[in-house]
């Protein structure tokens, strides 16, 4: 098994972000750092587009990801729905 | 105006695939001339793929954003006199080595993408090396930026991109770079998109911009973090990028390996000054170097090199080697500093108490045994007012220009010293990944300029050593060298926190 991760920075719409990640993510680990956030979790992570907007009460395109993100480890797929984190094991 | 709007996947195509074109008149392979030396072999380039789909108009709308936000946060700490809001006086001076170290990178790597954003045949390719291109002038910029507040407080800002190009130790990232932009292009790719950013670059920017934050520096936070998302990016790439060259064809398997190999252990060489960065120059700590290998490479990388496995790619050499240096290297690059620090650009100390009770409890194995007694010795020969600076230039690695101080993992009372003959004349070497690298391609290692050399071959000014650092790498002696005790830097913390 290996982890994969995300980081953001730690502000009021990466909250947001971060309560959908916990959502769709149930088994992830979310780590306080000064400044940022890291969540992490084994072998796969989601973030969804939907789950997003619900938490932000607003449209997000997932490309808005990028404005807060810090880094990430992982195999990345992003489409107009989701962004996902995976390793082939 | 009424079609309906396109997707990710669509527009990402469209971009990517119907701008380019076939060519008819000219000659192929001398439109694109380096693509094939490297023995790199590329079957269908349409297979490239960024995984994020970013499209031209989605890059500018977003790096606008970011640069707008990133801005602000500068002009507020500006305006609100930050630099008076960091930790420590001694703080700043990763921040000096950051901006004469790093910061010149960013324009290399900036030179370097666009010119293999030319040399690749696929236009997804060209166009992913053309944003990265693009966000490494950013990240130059923004560093400046961020950090000419910095110049009008604190001496050792104010001719970096000179330093850069002379100073002994800042051969060791910009020789690093040169070697890099002066492979091909899909080994430039290997070593910076894929070793450099995937493997290494978190280490610089995610615990040490945490660090940032933590030590008060908003600004330096924010154009790290801010860069690193950019760096996310290139990360992705990296790992896309090297999954790529390895389904393309198996015979690129071995050369992609070789480089991997050589590009992790330049890389891990030219992090050991981040790393006693983290552990001795942040007053504030977030995680020692030891944590941050464990998890950013130990724990990420292992990960990602079970993932490679399924192409025949393993681990990269020597990285045993790194899981002894992890106990050991920050405090050895300190040291080192320590001697020299007459003739750096920034200022060193002893560690206070309290931080050598934090390295004891963060390096267990190590620091009380090896590196206690040193600074114990250290502070009493300050007290008895015998301050040490050694005064002979140090032999350097030709590899990665270090001066050899790094011990052999096995027994870190002995210096590691490695060598090879070629063509009649000895060279030098700190280590057996170094040694390796140079025996791969000795007749590009023999041209490096290590500084010592040229010093001692009158190429750097002056018959003294004050008069190579005054006059030929413009150090304001007394200013910006020497130790933060007595300096006008800490002069002036003094005065404005109102201290005697």
């Amino acid at each position: 098994m290996s982890k994969v991760y995300i980081a953001l920075q730690d502000n009021d719409e990466s909250r947001y972000i971060i309560e959908a990640i916990e959502e769709d993510n149930p088994d992830a680990t979310v780590i306080h750092h000064p400044a940022m956030i890291r969540i992490e979790n084994e072998n796969s992570l989601i973030v969804k587009r939907e789950t997003v907007e619900e938490k932000m009460g607003r449209d997000w395109n997932v490309q808005e990801l990028h404005l807060n993100l810090i880094t990430l480890g992982g195999n990345v797929d992003e489409d107009d729905d989701q962004l996902s984190l995976s390793w082939n094991v | 105006m009424s079609a309906k709007k396109l997707n990710l996947k669509d527009k990402y195509r469209l971009l990517t695939r119907d701008l380019d074109w076939e060519y008819s008149y000219a000659d192929r392979k001398k439109a694109f001339p380096y693509e094939e030396f490297e023995g790199i072999k590329i079957t269908d380039w349409s297979k490239w793929e960024d995984p994020f789909r970013l499209t031209m108009d989605a890059y500018w709308k977003y790096q606008a954003e970011k640069e707008k936000k990133l801005y602000a946060i500068f002009d507020a700490f500006a305006q609100n006199n930050g630099h008076l809001n960091v930790t420590d006086a001694r703080y700043v001076n990763a921040i000096k080595i950051f901006l004469t170290g790093v910061s010149p990178l960013e324009y290399q790597a900036y030179q370097g993408y666009a010119h293999v954003g030319r040399q690749f045949g696929g236009a997804g390719a060209r166009v992913a090396c053309q944003m990265q291109s693009i966000d490494e002038l950013r990240h130059v910029q923004t560093q400046i930026h961020a950090m000419s507040h910095y110049n009008k407080y604190f001496d050792g800002f104010q001719d970096w991109t000179h330093m850069h190009d002379r100073v002994w130790y800042l051969s060791v990232p910009k020789s690093f770079f040169d070697d890099a932009r002066s492979a091909g292009p899909f080994e430039f790719l290997i070593a910076i998109s894929f070793s450099f950013e995937y493997v290494l670059t978190n280490l610089l920017f995610v615990p040490f911009m945490s660090g940032a934050a933590h030590n008060g520096d908003m600004a330096t936070c924010t154009f790290g973090f801010s860069a690193q998302s950019d760096e996310a990016r290139h990360m992705t790439l990296g790992l896309e990028i090297i999954k790529f060259l390895l389904e393309q064809h198996e015979d690129n398997v071995p050369i992609v390996q070789k480089w991997i190999d050589k590009w992790f252990w330049r890389g891990t060489r030219l992090l050991s000054i981040v790393a006693m960065m983290m552990d001795y120059m942040l007053p504030n700590k977030v995680m020692s170097w030891k944590e941050a290998w464990e998890v950013y490479f130990e724990e990420a990388g292992g990960a990602l090199f079970k993932d490679l496995a399924r192409y025949g790619i393993r681990m990269p050499k020597f990285v045993e080697t790194t899981e002894k240096e992890k106990e050991h290297i920050s405090h050895q690059a300190w040291w080192i500093f320590y001697n020299y620090g007459h003739a750096a650009g920034f200022h060193t100390w002893i560690p206070s108490d309290e931080e050598m009770d934090w390295l004891s409890e963060k390096y267990p194995d190590t620091f009380d045994k090896y590196y206690r007694p040193r600074w114990e010795l250290a502070k009493k020969m300050e007290a008895e007012g015998k301050r040490f600076y050694s005064q002979a230039l140090p032999q350097l690695c030709t590899t990665c220009q270090i001066p050899m101080g790094f011990t052999e993992m096995d027994d870190p009372t002995q210096i590691a010293y490695r060598s090879s003959d070629y063509e009649g004349e000895k060279y030098h070497f700190c280590s057996d990944g170094c040694k390796h690298i140079f025996d791969q391609e000795p007749e590009k290692y023999v041209q490096s300029w290590l500084p010592v050399h040229q010093i001692y071959q009158g190429n750097c000014g002056g018959a003294s050593v004050e008069e190579v650092l005054r006059d030929y790498y413009k150090l304001n002696l007394g200013a910006d060298n020497l130790d933060i005790k007595g300096s006008p830097d800490e002069q002036r913390w003094k005065e404005w926190k109102g201290v005697a």
